[in-house]
């Protein structure tokens, strides 16, 4: 069972089963934004509405493995009122976390480009993925399709 | 007859430790591992007579091209083809069916005209004609299925309509069906159909025949049959491959080349542009020898059983709590098994078996139009092979208890 228990955590699971925030807003007003993992089927469509450069709210609908609706539920959980810029600082923070390290990003720079004092909190669950490396595409998938959503929305 | 015991032992990767466990390896429909006399055979062809083919008069490229052009013959002959100008030599199945699309497609298709396929289609079926139709305007149609999961011919003349190129799958890499090839290439030979055949499932299990199949073209590719990867086959009857544009452009496929054009070269060279995969059409000779030497009534003897045996083991343990997608009759399908255990994730599923150096596949098989009809985004797929065992299929019955405790089902 090596790190299985250590990939498959309670809180995780508990996420898996009852995800927060499900569901899709209206679109127009809201932004839509959709991400799929070709290699095993996941699907995660984002459906969000951003006031005063903060996400005032945000859904999740698509459906893919534990590791995937966790993490999706899990961010939806913690972006929720937050500014755009936070959540950019922690979409590196979970991918740093991740193993991926964005090309500008060097370990020190991450504490200067840090412009909020948010923490992973329940994340830092899904820090065993790390130890299975065709997961964390599972993992990243809602942050990168979060991502997608807002380089468009300030494009 | 029943296949030697000792088969695992031909093939060196299958005594592999994997995550401190012996690996059983239950994911041939995605790929078979390799006997020792394919590996050889491609060693051999590298460290003794490495050298380009259909050139050069010197001794090793005279033995290169006969080891590749016997290995030709020898491919026919495996799937009854009496012509060896009928075996042309791609990259895999994929290949093989953009290659038709293209040549045949292009020739032939425009708007008004159709294609009929499945609603089981793995996406080297699918995609290539969607290509072209988004160029020629022609139909697509699709033959549904049912619950079951077998092909619904009840309307099937009607949907031959109009209908050019029947372009269907002999056997599901999903669901296992074996699909009624031959019934249905003798109604749409009626309609005036063209009939293409994806055989990169059968081919590789069951004994084939293409007289017998009553098909116009067939796909196949070497890696899922104990051959490497980076080798396909069209196999197409003379008259149709004769009236087939080229397909890709270059050396090896012309017979001469002019400021103001080309002239092709004959059957198959037509369709082999540039040096060809020589090690790999070497590789997959030593296959179907290997395959003809156990004997192919043998192999799929063995996988019905082995199937019958996991399908009853399966659901004496899980019962409800197990979904197997498909035939529940093993005769009517091959050994591939798509599974859904309660609501684990086929992705989860997988990485659990894994940890035990299960290898079983999850995800949409690409397939994804089947996917939508069976309502799920992704199946774990355990699919076996001449060298899988019962003991096999019991590792995988216990490995379901591990994720059954893990995800509290």
């Amino acid at each position: 069972m090596s790190g299985l228990e250590e990939l498959y955590k309670e809180i995780i699971l508990d996420h898996y089963r009852n995800p927060r925030h499900r569901g899709e807003l209206d679109c127009p007003p809201a932004l839509k934004s959709e991400g799929f993992n070709p290699l095993c089927g996941d699907e995660v469509s984002l459906t969000f509405e951003v006031e005063d450069g903060s996400i005032k709210q945000l859904l999740i609908a698509g459906q893919g493995c534990s590791i995937s609706q966790a993490s999706a539920s899990m961010m939806a959980a913690a972006v929720q009122g937050t500014s755009i810029d936070e959540v950019r600082d922690l979409t590196r923070k979970f991918k740093a976390m991740m193993s991926i390290h964005e090309e500008e990003m060097s370990a020190s720079d991450h504490e200067s480009i840090s412009v909020t004092s948010l923490t992973l909190g329940d994340l830092e669950a899904l820090k065993g993925v790390v130890k299975f490396p065709v997961r964390i595409k599972c993992a990243t998938l809602s942050w990168n399709t979060l991502l997608t959503g807002l380089d468009d929305l300030e494009a | 007859m029943t296949l030697p015991s000792d088969l695992k032992d031909r093939f060196p990767l299958l005594s592999q430790i994997i995550n401190g466990h012996q690996i059983v390896y239950l994911d041939s429909a995605a790929s078979s591992q390799k006997p020792d006399s394919v590996i050889d055979a491609m060693n051999k062809y590298y460290r003794t007579i490495n050298a380009n083919v259909h050139r050069g008069a010197y001794e090793i490229a005279a033995q290169a091209t006969e080891e590749m052009e016997q290995a030709r013959k020898r491919i026919a002959s495996f799937i009854g083809c009496t012509s060896s100008n009928e075996i042309v030599f791609t990259k895999n199945a994929t290949e093989s069916f953009n290659l038709i699309a293209r040549s045949w497609g292009g020739n032939n298709l425009s708007q008004g005209d159709a294609v009929l396929i499945s609603d089981m289609e793995h996406h080297a079926n699918i995609v290539p004609w969607q290509i072209l139709s988004a160029e020629k305007g022609f139909e697509i149609r699709w033959l549904p299925l049912t619950p079951e999961g077998l092909l619904d011919l009840s309307h099937l003349d009607r949907l031959l309509d109009g209908v050019k190129m029947v372009s269907i799958t002999a056997m599901s890499n999903v669901l296992g069906t074996l699909n009624p090839v031959a019934e249905i290439a003798e109604r749409a030979h009626s309609a005036g159909a063209l009939v293409a055949v994806d055989g990169s499932q059968y081919v590789p299990h069951l004994p084939t025949d293409v007289q017998e199949l009553n098909a116009d073209l067939l796909c196949f590719t070497g890696h899922k049959m104990c051959g490497p990867t980076g080798i396909g086959v069209l196999w197409g009857r003379e008259e149709i491959l004769d009236s087939m544009p080229p397909f890709l452009g270059g050396g090896e496929m012309i017979l001469d080349v002019r400021r103001d054009g080309f002239t092709p070269n004959e059957l198959p060279h037509k369709f082999e542009a540039g040096t060809p995969p020589i090690a790999e059409i070497i590789g997959l000779g030593a296959a179907v020898d290997f395959l003809s030497s156990l004997g192919m009534d043998n192999i799929r003897h063995h996988e019905v059983t082995l199937t019958d045996y996991a399908l009853r083991s399966l659901k004496d343990r899980y019962g409800e709590e197990l979904v197997i997608h498909g035939p529940t009759d093993p005769s009517q399908r091959g050994g591939v098994l798509s599974l859904q255990y309660s609501d684990i994730h086929p992705h989860d599923l997988s990485q659990v078996l894994d940890q035990q150096g299960i290898c079983i596949r999850a995800g949409h098989h690409c397939a994804k139009p089947l996917m939508r009809e069976l309502g799920v985004g992704a199946t774990s797929r355990a699919s076996f092979y001449l060298y899988n065992t019962e003991a096999d299929v019991d590792a995988l019955v216990d490995s379901l208890e591990l994720a059954g405790e893990l995800f509290s089902v």
